[in-house]
């Protein structure tokens, strides 16, 4: 186990930007040309000439461990986690591993030989877990039989560990570096024969290790795209109409044609202008004073008002799609004793990752090469071929660490395609593309906006006998993957609320069940933030929930296990983070519990918040225990600091952020006017891992969606009066 | 053409005197461990340090700091990067993306600084710059850690616990 990081950990990220620099510049192409294609099997190691074992291990004559890493690393860990999965199998010292990313072109070049590389939905471990260590295991295959074969004893009557074989007959050993070279020329296992490690057995995966990446963090040495310097590089500021769906007619190039450093104003899409400078304090500085003449189109009048009542239609309309429809509602509700009824909302957010969208390309005639801070390189390359219309083959992109990712990264890779577009102007130029502040925040992929209506019927003992939930609100798939919708049926939406097990299913049995979805579009772009749907049905189910558990006389948790006996995943979380939070015992005079759970990635989440509300309203949050059940577990020191980043992020969205409208543009366009949550604000976390062992489950995303009705609960049991909408900025509290 | 003190280094920068700080660092001087975030000084991405004080790069104009400031970048906050700061951050596997982490960890060393052993509410007062990916926990036990004060500093292990 890595014990210290210390000044000297590897940053193969910088490595691969130097040697790619190196080709950018002066067609030395050492990056460029590693023999990754199919012809040359065996790939180049990243120092030295030492050839891979296969795909995922290369293993240097000093012992030094090199794992191939394919998913984004975006401060999430995954990195990390899925070279602990290979080292795991591998069976070398933790403290030799180094990891170093693939790139989009070279997995395309070795037909997908390291999968997929887009890293969303909480995907980056769970959809990878198993051929990654299929990987490290058929490379200690290899690397046994090397040894085996030199000494000319079966192999089975080796011993392996921390990376020295032993063979005790002959009280010989050696090392993993000393017979890499032999085991890379071996024919590989057939993966499907080999048998993993029970996880329960595991001695590097399931620990606490530390990041490998840690260290260039620390001194400003690491190289975000947003800092990438390439010889002979301009650097461009974009604007993009300010209202969605609007378009660029004209800007007037000659007004800032002599201002320092400007080189160009260029026409990016239908809807963007870029200016290119030396600089991009002077690009951003020309780009200011451009005159630029908009058509804002038939959106330029549109108000958050205006998108509210748009959304409130469909919380009684007929046009609504049924997801689960159990017994029948209606009857039930009406023959109830007790009827609770009641409206949330919750409004668009943006991701405001700390870096900003940006991106940089160089087109040539034969060749288009990107840099770029994404969660899918794969669709990055993509839109770097489309857009510059460069085959495939002849396009590289640079996968860089994003700062922050949190799902805006992922689905649409609309700035990759501007700095594409803006190269393609410039051949043979890197043209480095920088949003400002503002152009991020007003041109994101929203978290959709939503409504919900729900109708609880309570019979006289205090059981729930009728449940009715009706979502209002735009659709991701509508604005993105229109395909993902059959026959008018967007379940997406729904997610968390589903009827099937596995992945984000209700947890809950109710003998009079309907869930629906009215879809309710609107101008704005969405896509998927952090935890997509399941943070608004989770607020919406969870809080309701307690409405109508203090409608019944009863306490919210036991209200809860009444509902989920035949839920047992659902239903073990929550216990766990009860008996971790001390449910039911005394608290301090003026300090209140709520209670939430939820299921999203495969994964069960639950959390109990501690809250006072002052006489004027003000929250303090005391305190935070948040239980997670993963299945299997990779890294508890990562899933710990995802659990932080949750309730960080998850508290933004409850207490600050919103994203409204007006006259057709976003209102908050910088971190004054759209909040981020800061370390005052930040309460205690107590993380719990209550694993089952069983299967695989997302770690990034689950959480994040109990943060906010744990809290509300909590707020609601404070004050007596229900929390309906998001931000709480904008409630009257008490 | 301004002169600057930068890491205990005389530069010559060629810039206009309304540039702000941030970008003569990042793309005159060519350090960019500096980072830019919002532009109006509201996250703190771009702090640095100017005679011993934090400042927000970002709304600093050139023309408001002389060639005898004593500038700070993180690159030149310790040679070996084993600031005590650097460190502690080391040791509590603080950074999750590490965009901001330039700028708190620079914030940090800046309270350390001027308070020894901070209590809770002044690393409250001090601390406000924007993490995104949420890291606030760490920073917090990372700056007791910094200041020697072991009890208050939350180790790796203390972060969670598992119940199977």
């Amino acid at each position: 186990m890595r014990t210290k990081t210390t000044g000297h950990a590897p940053d193969l990220s910088r490595r691969r930007f130097m040697l790619t620099t190196a080709a950018a510049g002066g067609g030395l192409a050492l990056g460029l040309n590693l023999p990754f294609g199919p012809a040359a099997t065996r790939a180049q190691a990243s120092v030295g000439t030492t050839p891979e074992v296969n795909a995922w291990v290369v293993i240097q004559p000093d012992d030094v461990v090199i794992v191939r890493v394919a998913r984004s690393e975006m401060g999430q860990g995954t990195m990390t986690g899925l070279a602990q999965l290979v080292a795991e199998e591998l069976e070398c010292k933790w403290s030799n591993v180094r990891a170093e990313m693939v790139t989009p072109g070279q997995n395309l070049a070795r037909k997908r030989v390291w999968g997929d590389m887009a890293t969303g939905g909480s995907r980056g471990i769970r959809g990878s877990e198993d051929y990654v260590r299929r990987g490290g295991a058929a490379a200690r295959i290899m690397l046994l039989q090397a040894a085996a074969d030199e000494w000319k004893v079966p192999v089975g009557e080796l011993a392996v560990s921390d990376g020295v074989i032993r063979h005790a007959a002959s009280n010989r050993s050696t090392t993993y570096g000393k017979v890499a070279a032999a085991a890379a020329k071996l024919t590989p296992p057939d993966p499907k024969t080999i048998k993993l490690k029970d996880p329960k057995s595991w001695k590097i995966a399931g620990k606490p290790v530390k990041r490998l990446d840690t260290a260039p963090k620390l001194n400003g040495s690491k190289v975000y795209a947003i800092d990438l310097k390439l010889p002979g590089m301009l650097n461009a500021a974009v604007k993009q109409c300010e209202v969605f769906g609007g378009k660029l007619v004209s800007f007037d190039e000659a007004k800032i044609s002599n201002m320092p450093g400007v080189r160009r104003a260029v026409k990016v899409d239908d809807a963007t202008v870029a200016v290119l400078a030396d600089t991009w304090w002077h690009a951003k500085k020309a780009l200011d004073a451009l005159p630029i003449k908009w058509d804002e189109g038939e959106s330029a009048n549109v108000t958050s008002a205006q998108i509210a009542e748009h959304l409130k239609t469909g919380l009684t309309s007929n046009d609504a799609f049924a997801d689960t429809s159990v017994g029948d509602v209606q009857k039930a509700l009406a023959a109830a004793p007790k009827k609770v009824e009641a409206v949330y909302s919750t409004p668009f957010l943006s991701h405001a990752t700390m870096e900003p969208m940006n991106c940089t390309a160089k087109v040539s005639a034969d060749r288009a090469e990107a840099w770029v801070p994404t969660q899918n390189g794969e669709q990055a390359l993509a839109a770097l071929s489309e857009i510059s219309g460069i085959p495939l083959a002849q396009c590289e992109v640079y996968k860089m660490d994003p700062g922050g990712g949190f799902g805006r990264r992922v689905t649409i890779p609309d700035y990759v395609r501007m700095a594409t577009s803006i190269a393609k102007q410039m051949p043979g130029i890197p043209i480095k593309m920088i949003w400002s502040r503002e152009e991020d925040q007003t041109h994101c992929f929203y978290r959709p906006i939503s409504q919900c209506r729900l109708q609880g019927g309570i019979d006289e003992n205090g059981n729930l006998t009728a449940l009715q939930i009706r979502v209002s609100g735009q659709s991701i798939n509508a604005f993105s993957n229109p395909g993902a919708i059959k026959a008018g049926k967007d379940q997406r939406q729904l997610q968390g609320l589903w009827k099937e097990p596995g992945d984000a299913q209700f947890g809950y049995s109710v003998p009079n069940l309907s869930i629906e979805y009215a879809m309710r579009n609107t101008h704005v772009p969405v896509g998927p933030w952090r935890g997509v749907n399941t943070n608004q049905n989770a607020v919406y189910i969870e809080c309701f929930l307690d409405e109508c558990a203090k409608a019944a006389g009863k306490d919210p948790l036991e209200f809860r296990r009444a509902l989920m006996k035949s839920h047992p995943k659902h239903l073990g979380v929550l216990n766990a983070v009860a008996q971790a939070a001390g449910w039911g015992k005394p608290l301090p005079n003026g300090v209140y519990r709520g209670i939430a759970q939820h299921m999203g990635y495969a994964s069960y989440s639950a959390a109990v918040a501690e809250v006072s509300v002052s006489s004027k309203g003000e929250v303090k949050i005391h305190r935070l225990v948040v239980a997670t059940d993963s299945g299997h577990y990779v890294n508890p020191n990562q899933i710990a600091a995802q659990v932080d980043g949750a309730v960080a992020m998850g508290l933004s969205a409850a207490f600050h952020n919103e994203i409204t409208i007006d006259k057709g543009r976003v209102v908050e366009t910088n971190y004054d006017k759209y909040p981020v949550l800061r370390l005052r604000e930040m309460p205690k976390v107590e993380s719990v891992l209550a694993p089952t062992y069983d299967f695989w489950g997302g770690v990034g995303e689950p959480t994040i969606c109990v943060i906010s009705p744990a809290v509300m609960n909590a707020i609601f049991a404070a004050t007596g009066k229900p929390v309906h909408s998001l931000p709480m900025k904008n409630m009257k509290l008490v | 053409m301004a002169r600057l003190n930068i890491n205990g280094k005389t530069v010559d920068v060629n810039a206009e005197p309304d540039t702000p700080l941030l970008w003569v660092i990042r793309e005159q001087v060519g350090l960019t461990g500096t980072k830019y975030g919002c532009g109006i000084a509201q996250c703190g991405a771009c702090s640095v340090h100017i005679n011993g004080n934090v400042v927000r790069s970002c709304g600093m104009p050139l023309s408001s700091v002389s060639a005898t400031d004593r500038i700070v970048t993180i690159e030149g906050l310790s040679p070996t990067s084993s600031h005590p700061v650097q460190k502690a951050w080391a040791e509590l596997d603080v950074p999750q993306c590490g965009y901001c982490q330039s700028g708190q960890i620079m914030a940090a060393a800046s309270l350390l600084g001027k308070t020894a052993n901070p209590t809770d509410a002044q690393i409250d007062e001090a601390m406000t710059n924007i993490c995104r990916c949420g890291t606030y926990q760490r920073i917090r036990a990372a700056v007791h850690l910094a200041a020697g004060n072991k009890s208050a500093a939350t180790s790796i292990e203390e972060q969670f616990q598992i119940k199977a």
